[in-house]
């Protein structure tokens, strides 16, 4: 078996690992997380602290 | 009230990290374009020639520096992880926004499919080589798309930091390049003089090769996608953006110089690799390394960023309840859209098995131009609704609407230019956009909070 051939399979074991790795991360997050909390986000929330634009 | 409910909440909220700078927002928009530079702009030889491909470097070159002049000033002002669609939803309206969500989609997913191709293939090119021929590119195409969403996945900073070490690797190979082969004596490795021909197809040539001139530089408007995520919008963000056109200039214009003065137009036109095969030619083994290594980075740092700015539009739009609001989640440890990566991997993986290389970047460039065209109107709209002295922006770009008129007349010309080629593909690409409009329209607005939407602290729009 030459080092091309050890590469690809070596490419799609490394693959499988990473995408296992994220896909039990998400299983967990979403276990242990409320929904609510992990969509909290708010576009624009920096900027409704911090600025204020007025109308001259 | 609205200030102090917003501050009582905020320890509930999970949000995006602000940590990145100006070097990371040049890394994002460079490393998602620097890819054109090493393959792509040279169909523009085969459409005009060899002086009508420098033409359209620098046609386009002016397009592009009026998108970065407009971006600068509208994204440093609505700095949210949307970019465009967060700018259009503000100042256009739900649909254009919704249509625009989806062009930055769709151009960054089929480019990163575009570049984890490009690996792919590179590598299988130098296995054959060495010997071995027929290296199947699936399992690599497979392990740069993985080895990126991770790396997406764990974090920006992370993620644009790796991006601003291969990006600027890349861009010195093309100075090494340039440098290598003597531009200081004319003649002695460039033959500009031999090679350099009259326009082969006339002016209509010059013409239908400005959709190829896009590729130095189609993805820089992709810093906007870190809007919410800088530390400083109004600083981090014009410093980026206009830094990287800047930069971009530089490369495509060496770019240029180097490959038509050592291949010849008719071959340049249809190369795979043009800087590579121009390393070739020089006959350089020590170039030749530079330049695989510049190739090979430069398709990573663009696939790179297309996840990270792919993922920030889908993750806006589903904040939003454009697409399911399931998409907008946050992950509470590393602060990335994680569903949104995920989601856009089999997309990215599927578009790139599909083997298709022309017609998955032709789907991306049109995707892109209908994006650019959008600007300007968007900028004029903007300008009119809130004249400069009625909101704050973090930077104003100057003599509007020049830049925004010059914008809409280069994408026209490109439209038509566009449409002289690939007239099938554009009238496809613009019937999938109706539909989904119309999908958006008649059953997803619905579920849209239509005042919770609107987020930027800004008065009523003149005239309102």
């Amino acid at each position: 078996m030459d080092f091309w051939t050890l590469f690809e399979y070596a490419a799609w074991a490394v693959s499988f690992v990473l995408f296992a790795w994220m896909a039990m991360d998400f299983m967990r997050v979403n276990r242990d997380f409320s929904e609510d909390l992990l969509t909290s986000s708010r576009e624009g929330e920096i900027e409704a602290i911090s600025e204020r634009h007025d109308l001259k | 009230m609205a200030m102090a409910d917003t501050a009582a909440t905020s320890a509930q909220r999970i949000s995006l990290l602000r940590v990145l700078g100006p070097a990371h927002v040049w890394a994002l928009g460079v490393g998602i374009v620097l890819v054109g530079e090493f393959m792509g702009w040279n169909f523009s030889v085969g459409k005009g020639g060899a002086l009508g491909a420098l033409i359209a470097c620098w046609v386009i070159g002016l397009l592009y520096t009026c998108v970065a002049m407009i971006d600068s000033e509208v994204t440093s002002t609505v700095a949210a992880a949307g970019g465009q669609y967060a700018q259009a939803k503000h100042i256009m309206g739900p649909l254009m926004a919704f249509n625009v969500g989806l062009y930055l989609v769709m151009a960054y997913t089929m480019l990163e499919a575009a570049d984890a191709l490009v690996v792919g293939d590179l590598l299988s090119a130098v296995a054959a080589e060495t010997g071995h021929e027929g290296l199947d590119p699936r399992p690599f195409v497979v392990l740069t798309i993985a080895v990126l969403a991770w790396l997406n996945y764990r974090g920006v900073f992370m993620t644009l930091t790796v991006n601003f070490v291969i990006t600027a690797a890349a861009f010195i190979s093309i100075l090494i390049l340039f440098v290598g082969v003597s531009p200081w004596s004319p003649g002695q490795v460039l033959l500009h003089r031999e090679l350099l021909t009259e326009l082969p197809y006339g002016w209509i040539g010059v013409l239908a090769s400005f959709q190829f001139g896009i590729w130095y530089y189609l993805g820089i408007e992709g810093t906007c996608q870190a809007a919410e995520e800088v530390r400083s919008p109004a600083r981090s963000l014009p410093y980026g953006t206009m830094s990287g056109i800047i930069t971009l200039l530089i490369a495509a214009s060496l770019t240029w110089y180097i490959a038509a003065g050592l291949l010849p137009w008719e071959y340049l036109g249809q190369a795979a690799t043009p800087l590579y095969d121009a390393a070739r030619v020089t006959g350089s083994t020590a170039l030749k390394v530079f330049l695989f290594i510049g190739t090979i980075f430069s398709a990573i740092a663009s696939a790179n960023g297309c996840i990270n700015d792919a993922s920030r539009s889908w993750f806006s739009m589903g904040r939003d309840r454009y697409m399911p609001l399931w998409f907008g989640a946050v992950h509470p440890q590393y602060r990335t859209p994680y569903r949104s990566i995920l989601f856009l991997i089999p997309i990215a993986v599927s578009f790139a098995f599909t083997d298709l290389l022309d017609q998955v970047i032709t789907f991306s460039i049109l995707s892109g131009l209908l994006g650019y065209t959008f600007m300007p109107i968007n900028m004029w709209m903007f300008r009119r609704k809130w004249p400069l002295d009625s909101i704050r922006r973090g930077y104003v770009h100057p003599m509007h609407p020049l830049p925004a008129f010059v914008l809409l007349c280069l994408c026209a010309a490109t439209f038509v230019g566009t449409f002289l080629g690939y007239g099938a593909q554009l009238i496809a690409m613009m019937a999938f956009y109706i539909v989904a409009s119309l999908w958006f329209v008649f059953h997803r607005y619905k579920y849209v909070r239509r005042g919770d939407q609107f987020t930027m602290p800004w008065p009523k729009p003149l005239g309102y």
